[in-house]
């Protein structure tokens, strides 16, 4: 997906334009909705306060269900960076 | 009349431990094992006890193992799913001609998705040359899938020498192991394999459990969309009592596997020594000592497949021919044509393929039967004077 096609709800994302060093990757392209959301609950798990976790997803969803998941949990949503094919999201862990 | 099965190839009874494994999941414990109530929690219990212990068969890691419904699914999968996922890669395939059907049309598929594809050839025995598979890689070739055992003519193929030349030129490689997972060692990190298909019934398990191997970090498109079954890779709710049987099954082959392979080896040398012998004008189909332990493989000139497999199956003897999808079409085995057989040769097949339920005295009845056959079957062969114009596809009688 185009930036330039995105809703107004996703033009209030953080576009990246180069990656950020993580603490932790978790490659997920390919694989169905909604494990964006049940990795990002597990693997979150497994950094410490304060660590970046990167989920790479070619699910267009995820651009709005990271975002809110962080809301709602509580957690950073550092930013998103497009690739041709997946998109990288980049989540801080605030607390345990 | 005494029923003879000697087509363990085809498919194999399940073990009585296995039925047992299976039946909690046909009657009591039926949940859904995404449902959070006690039923659908041991149902997914059951599935990753199964999924560990298929892992362990073949010496992977529980989370490198997809259940699937069947070799042929496992197949299909591995091979578009893995070339899909890396077309902006390449777009360049090998696989060998000896594959099985759900290789060689799915081959077919990413051919009219764009794909490029080159089909190896064997040599008579039915091995694929390692060196020419290094000469098939191209700055494309992103996957190659080589077959491990060839469940028509038994040859089990050199695959670690073949990964190792995956590896150096940074292709992921590929293997169908339905025919060998579970009855010969399969140690997919001893072999350097990433991706392996495998199915239950071929090792004493049900029918409808399948499996694919997939190297931690390999992606993957779904062949199957849905929802979160198999890590979001898979979807459909899971046959649980077929996984549960499947994962049972394995256990039992890593267990059996070397007793098992040691019962029916003598056998088999016991019947292709004698049918070489006791029969004039049959050969011995693949490779004679790299193959499958309960494989025994013959063309027999003057006699087509299917007349042999009727007459055996009068006499209670239940076996396969290679060339039995093929010869309703009135077309050879193209794994046959493969090795070099001639196409008239190659309507003569006969595949006989023994289990650990097979006994000695049955396969000494086979032995004094089968030449009987054959002798009555060349008395009424059109063929039985020889045969003329023998090149290419069609032969004449020889008046």
């Amino acid at each position: 997906m185009a930036i330039a096609e995105l809703s107004g709800h996703e033009k209030s994302l953080k576009f990246l334009d180069t990656p950020i060093t993580a603490d932790a990757t978790t490659d997920i392209i390919y694989m169905m909705c909604p494990m964006h959301l049940l990795t990002l609950q597990e693997r979150i798990k497994e950094i410490k306060v304060g660590q970046v976790l990167a989920i790479l997803t070619d699910y267009d969803g995820a651009l709005e269900d990271i975002p809110a998941w962080c809301g709602k949990t509580g957690n950073e949503f550092v930013g998103v960076l497009e690739s041709p094919d997946y998109y990288s999201f980049y989540v801080k862990k605030l607390k345990e | 009349m005494e029923k003879i099965y000697l087509d363990h190839v085809a498919t194999n009874p399940m073990h009585p431990e296995v039925l047992e494994a299976m039946m909690p999941f046909l009657k009591e414990d039926f949940g859904n094992p995404l449902s959070l109530y006690p039923s659908g929690a041991k149902a997914k219990e059951a599935i990753e006890e199964a999924r560990g212990s298929v892992a362990s068969l073949i010496n992977a890691k529980p989370n490198e193992i997809i259940f699937t419904a069947s070799g042929a699914e496992s197949n299909n999968f591995a091979l578009r799913g893995i070339a899909l996922a890396l077309q902006n890669k390449g777009k360049h395939i090998i696989v060998s001609k000896v594959e099985h059907h759900s290789i060689l049309n799915s081959a077919r598929f990413l051919e009219k998705a764009g794909f490029a594809v080159t089909y190896l050839p064997v040599d008579k025995s039915g091995l694929v040359d390692p060196e020419s598979v290094q000469k098939a890689i191209t700055k494309e070739t992103v996957l190659l899938s080589i077959i491990h055992a060839s469940p028509e003519v038994g040859t089990v193929e050199p695959v670690a020498e073949i990964a190792k030349i995956a590896k150096k030129n940074k292709i992921l490689f590929h293997t169908d192991a339905v025919a060998s997972a579970g009855n010969i060692p399969v140690d997919v990190r001893e072999l350097g394999i990433d991706a392996l298909s495998l199915t239950a019934h071929q090792f004493y398990g049900p029918k409808g459990a399948g499996a694919l191997y997939l190297k931690e970090g390999t992606r993957i498109v779904p062949l199957i969309y849905g929802g979160i079954q198999e890590g979001g890779r898979r979807a459909g709710t899971e046959n649980v009592p077929a996984i549960a049987g499947m994962g049972k099954a394995a256990e039992l082959a890593k267990r059996d596997m070397g007793k098992r392979s040691d019962y029916v080896k003598p056998l088999r040398d016991k019947l292709i020594s004698s049918v070489l012998s006791k029969i004039t004008n049959v050969y011995l189909t693949g490779h004679p000592e790299q193959r499958l332990p309960g494989h025994a493989s013959f063309v027999v000139e003057y006699i087509e497949g299917e007349a042999m497999l009727l007459l055996l199956s009068a006499k209670g003897i239940y076996v396969a021919s290679g060339s039995a999808c093929s010869s309703k079409a009135l077309k050879a085995s193209p794994v046959l044509l493969s090795l070099g057989i001639p196409s008239h040769l190659a309507q003569g097949s006969v595949v006989f393929t023994l289990g650990e339920g097979t006994k000695e005295q049955e396969i000494d009845f086979l032995i004094e039967t089968f030449p009987q056959i054959i002798s009555r079957l060349r008395e009424i062969s059109p063929y039985s004077k020889g045969w003329e114009g023998t090149e290419g596809e069609t032969c004449t009688v020889k008046k």
